[in-house]
């Protein structure tokens, strides 16, 4: 099988702490894979390492068969932190339009574009710091998605969203990922975990779970991904 | 480095001052009511304000510049911007000679309305070319804002950048000789000075004061003051890091 991330014993510091234990994954190119686990649980610290931003101290992440954060995978890895980093002081044409200028081979129609499939057509010529706070996320998720990345690492896209954009978000990424691209996004609400073609749980810096919901489902003999994770740390402790 | 990418930083930058009129506004006035108040405290004395007049205006673009810069790339930290952009194709000199256009532009014009106000409303007497006043003033602009960014590394919250200004911008100050002549000072007062930009900054402007034609010592000052800001850009370049904690 052909993998677009391939996690090999990382080991992450920070403050003094280890936060992720050695942890290895590989996940397939093509797929949307959810990371799911509680807050400081080590998914964001993941997400960083498999991005190339967080410094770490062992192991090898492997990226599109490039070393994370090589200078190569800038163009075909998106990452969508969990807090918006987009320019309060813009429109949000003016940060989409900004941050399309910076991938080669992408225009001003792709901007637009992202903006309206995150959207937010209506509200394209507004200052982001007047947006509502669902709004302001998906912003910065358009300023993502308009490079068109092979591999999107999506850090908690929809919270905070109604039902029915969170919706409408899956099915555009099952349609990148039905496009070719390969989605990790995390989440910390579980009822999003059955949208994903596989799971990795994660719970305090180690992987309690890796492979698809339904195989989850069934090892565990419960059908709510909720109560699944909560049999696994059981396990997990009493072992 | 990439044209693209520089212009349209520049470009973006300009954008975020377009939608903060106020800021743009005091960048512009704030420079320029100083002078009124500094002309009117050296009320009838044409001889000093010929003197401090003319040192202010490279000054405050060098002051203005640092705060603004510092606050501007703390926020680029803060907001998380700054780490998407080192996610994405961009290269660091791309962002800091992008930061450096957008405000040497802002800073052309700031130090061009005040160069005005000082020759037109006040008739302030310099021998040389009002071109090299703003040439000079520019220059100081750029290094206040290439010390500032510098700084802003070393800052973690706002309280912590804006005192970076009277830590790293009054002593230059105070030793540049516009207090006292240089040669005055305690001598170890003395040397520090020869080795602080704004001395040269000072020593280039009172050179246009004083001289009809453009002289060794103020092209050698300006370089100089270029030079310090290319070295305070380059070790900001290193401050921005791909890879944190």
């Amino acid at each position: 099988m052909d993998f677009a991330i391939d996690v090999d014993g990382l080991v992450v510091r920070r403050g003094g702490r280890t936060v992720l234990h050695g942890i290895s994954t590989q996940i397939p190119a093509g797929s949307i894979t959810g990371l799911l686990g509680p807050s400081g649980s080590g998914k964001t610290t993941l997400m960083r390492a498999i991005v190339g931003v967080q410094k770490v101290a062992g192991g090898q992440v492997t990226v599109l068969g490039k070393p994370a954060g090589d200078p190569a995978l800038r163009q075909s890895v998106g990452y969508l932190t969990q807090a918006p980093s987009v320019y309060a002081d813009l429109t949000v044409r003016e940060n989409a339009r900004y941050f399309a200028s910076l991938y080669p081979g992408i225009t001003s129609a792709d901007a637009d574009q992202a903006i309206v499939d995150v959207g937010l057509g209506d509200a394209a010529n507004q200052l982001v710091s007047t947006l509502s706070g669902g709004q302001f996320s998906r912003a910065s998720l358009a300023c993502t998605l308009l490079s068109k990345p092979k591999l999107l690492v999506l850090d908690e896209p929809t919270v905070g969203q109604d039902p029915v954009l969170r919706d409408e978000l899956w099915k555009k990424f099952h349609d990148l990922a039905a496009a070719g691209a390969t989605i990790l996004v995390s989440s910390h609400v579980m009822d999003e975990a059955g949208r994903c073609e596989r799971l990795i749980m994660i719970r305090e810096g180690e992987i309690i779970a890796d492979d698809t919901p339904a195989a989850v489902r069934a090892k565990t003999g419960t059908d709510d991904l909720e109560n699944a994770f909560l049999t696994l740390i059981r396990e997990k402790v009493a072992a | 480095m990439n044209g693209r990418r520089l212009f349209n930083t520049t470009g973006r930058v300009l954008g975020q001052l377009r939608h903060d009129k106020r800021t743009l506004a005091m960048i512009i006035v704030v420079p320029a009511l100083l002078l009124t108040l500094i002309y009117y405290v050296f009320n009838h004395n044409r001889f000093i304000f010929n003197h401090v007049g003319l040192i202010m205006l490279g000054i405050f673009p060098f002051v203005l510049m640092f705060l603004i810069t510092s606050i501007a790339m703390l926020r680029e930290r803060t907001s998380g911007t700054l780490e998407r952009l080192l996610t994405t194709p961009i290269g660091k000199m791309d962002l800091l000679f992008g930061y450096a256009l957008a405000f040497g532009l802002v800073a052309a014009v700031q130090a061009g309305v005040l160069t005005a106000v000082a020759y037109w409303a006040f008739g302030i007497t310099i021998a040389g070319s009002v071109w090299l006043v703003v040439l000079i003033a520019v220059a100081d602009a750029i290094l206040g804002m290439a010390l500032g960014l510098l700084c802003s590394a070393f800052a973690r919250t706002e309280f912590q950048a804006v005192q970076f200004m009277p830590a790293v911008v009054f002593p230059q100050l105070f030793l540049c000789g516009l207090f006292a002549a240089r040669d005055t000072m305690q001598p170890v007062l003395g040397a520090i000075a020869k080795v602080l930009p704004m001395t040269y900054a000072v020593e280039g402007l009172e050179q246009i004061g004083a001289n009809v034609t453009p002289t060794a010592i103020m092209w050698r000052d300006f370089g100089i003051v270029i030079g310090a800001a290319v070295v305070a850009l380059a070790l900001g370049a290193a401050t921005l890091r791909r890879r944190t904690d």
